[in-house]
């Protein structure tokens, strides 16, 4: 069974008594010890969605249509008692910030093992004994005293591994990395990605990997899902996306990125325009206004997705499309 | 409150204690507090001991003034005033210490929930305490005491009824804008209760200005029972407490300043001692500050 899959998610934020649909059609799946990558620019919906999977959508949020299945479990219709019980222990997530996602009064040690103390019911010492062997499995030197310590007293790379840490410490199936390295040092970024999904890879954890850098999908991911306007537009491997990107957004990000095996005076091609603002109806593609490919059935219908060979995008005009058109019309 | 924010189980108990120790050294405000409130706390438990007199005995000895007998006088009634002022500490700070107690566990209980959860329960709750700030605590206790009667009990509850409303304010203040961290959504993603999540995640990060409004509170309620005693609302006429020691020696004033100047000064000095030492205890208890290695 796959670990976590969801489909056709569709988030509404409501304010003032109107609604606003923020994330259209979400879908995509992980198994344990494999990791997806989400990529899209901000505001592509790609927080909400781990937000909707943690349970933990703010106020005005709601999931309004889809399904979240975790284990087989609906995570949408479940209880919110079981959703609480599920945190930490099934799902665990990991912040973007490290300097604030860890409570500045409360030492390392405590605030390590208290998951382990209250969702395992470890006793104090062997929940000790565990944080130990956690610290040194992410790489902290001197576990001993840094359990003592203060957040205040670690460094943003150290905080992030205690960060780690402490998602690893109930043993959950599932962690959700919502840009874990983007307020890191790009020394340290590398190292903690390797960590992260070297560790996910040992444990048999399933990692999503929320991102907006390409650059760090191909090593440490082994499927992609990229997000545009709230909505999944290409599902594929990450060697596939970087052969062979189908919807003209992803070859706009790709295109976007430096690259060292092309000449060096290459110009880099931002995509144009902005994201679509969630609170104005767009029919159609909702990349349309900004796709150099854009037909006018762009504008008027929105695409299906397509699949190729575990390819699958959702463009009128990508080479799968026109492929499968192709073989129709004969 | 100590209670509500350490759990001597999972927080080993030499590195806090260091830690208060260490502050400690660096203030001397600090020091002359605490030793000042040892000083009055051993007097009032010792206070039959230590006394030379009954502090209800009277005597034809009157409005005599400072002597070996009666180091610090007597009264109109010939009652020896440093037997007085040692029985009445005991009532004093029992007072504002636990008339604080009790209003900083519902204040800031009730600022936790309107701050935490909003929404109509924020609504009911601050406009009750809105309503309450209307008035000056003093009013409040005072109305309350006249409501329910006089007796040692009742003074209690009216003052710490009245000093709900600052606690609450504060509580819920810093409850608004703590709970907005990201440490706050990490404890949420780890399945914590939302109980755990406020009193165990919000409320400890919120500990220095609740100190500093305790502290000040603390100071308020002594003289509160003073105010009290002195209006004829306090304990009762037998039991000397300082504000019924300085309203009986009201009268006497311009010919015996000994009944106005020593439970006066008995008075400030300790609300003086226990704003230092809140001070200390808020220093101590902000780790940012206390350690530093």
């Amino acid at each position: 069974m796959t670990l976590l899959r969801v489909e056709n998610l569709a988030i509404d934020v409501a304010r003032d008594g109107q609604s606003c649909r923020l994330v259209h059609d979400a879908h995509f799946s992980v198994d344990r010890g494999e990791t997806l990558a989400i990529v899209g620019e901000s505001g592509s919906g790609k927080s909400l969605t781990a937000l909707a999977v943690m349970g933990l959508l703010g106020e005005g949020l709601s999931v309004s249509g889809g399904h979240i299945l975790f284990d087989g479990e609906d995570l949408t219709t479940i209880s919110a008692r079981r959703h609480n019980d599920l945190r930490g222990s099934g799902i665990a997530m990991i912040f973007q910030e490290p300097m604030t996602s860890l409570n500045p009064v409360r030492s390392i040690e405590r605030q390590l093992t208290e998951g382990m103390r209250l969702k395992n019911r470890l006793s104090r010492r062997a929940a000790r004994a565990r944080a130990l062997e956690l610290l040194t499995e992410v790489g902290i030197s001197d576990p001993e005293r840094r359990l003592k310590q203060y957040p205040h007293q670690l460094s943003g790379g150290m905080r992030q591994r205690v960060m780690i840490a402490i998602a690893l410490s109930c043993e959950p199936e599932l962690i959700l990395a919502d840009e874990p390295t983007t307020a890191l040092d790009v020394t340290i970024q590398a190292q903690i990605l390797s960590l992260t999904s070297r560790l996910c890879r040992d444990h048999g954890v399933g990692l999503v990997l929320i991102t907006h850098n390409l650059g760090i999908v191909a090593r440490h991911a082994q499927n992609v899902a990229v997000m545009y306007g709230g909505r999944v537009v290409e599902r594929a491997t990450a060697r596939q996306l970087y052969r062979d990107p189908q919807h003209p957004y992803t070859q706009g990000l790709l295109a976007s990125v430096p690259r060292l095996d092309l000449p060096r005076d290459t110009p880099l091609r931002p995509v144009p325009g902005a994201p679509p603002d969630p609170t104005v109806a767009l029919p159609g593609c909702r990349f349309h206004p900004r796709c150099p490919k854009a037909s006018d059935i762009c504008a008027e219908q929105v695409p299906d997705f397509i699949a190729e060979g575990g390819h699958e995008v959702a463009c009128w005009n990508s080479g799968i499309q026109k492929l499968k058109s192709k073989g129709a019309a004969a | 409150m100590t209670d509500t924010t350490q759990n001597p189980e999972t927080d080993p108990l030499p590195r806090r204690r260091s830690r208060f120790r260490a502050t400690l050294v660096r203030d001397r405000k600090a020091q002359a507090g605490l030793a000042v409130l040892i000083l009055f706390v051993i007097g009032a438990v010792f206070a039959p001991l230590l006394s030379p007199f009954d502090p209800n005995a009277m005597t034809l000895d009157m409005m005599s003034g400072l002597s070996w007998t009666h180091p610090l006088g007597t009264d109109d009634l010939g009652r020896d005033l440093l037997s007085r002022i040692l029985h009445g500490t005991r009532v004093s700070l029992f007072i504002g210490i636990s008339t604080v107690g009790i209003a900083l566990a519902i204040g800031i209980a009730l600022g936790l929930v309107a701050g935490y959860f909003g929404g109509w329960l924020d609504l009911l709750i601050m406009r009750y305490i809105d309503l309450q700030w209307a008035f000056p605590n003093f009013i409040i206790a005072v109305y309350l005491v006249a409501v329910f009667g006089t007796g040692l009990l009742n003074v209690i509850v009216a003052l710490s009824l009245a000093f709900i409303d600052d606690f609450a304010r504060v509580a819920r203040s810093m409850t608004l804008s703590l709970r907005e961290e990201q440490y706050v959504d990490a404890a949420r993603t780890l399945g914590f209760s939302k109980g755990r999540t406020l009193f165990i995640h919000i409320l400890p990060n919120a500990v220095a200005p609740i100190i500093v409004q305790a502290t000040v509170s603390v100071s308020y309620a002594i003289l509160g029972e003073a105010s009290l005693s002195f209006l004829g609302l306090g304990v009762d006429a037998y039991t000397p407490t300082w504000g019924l020691i300085l309203a009986d020696g009201r009268g006497f004033i311009t010919q015996a300043w000994w009944l106005g100047v020593f439970p006066g000064l008995a008075i400030m000095l300790v609300v003086l001692a226990i704003n230092f030492v809140g001070d200390w205890l808020r220093d101590a208890l902000d780790v940012r500050q206390a350690v530093g290695d």
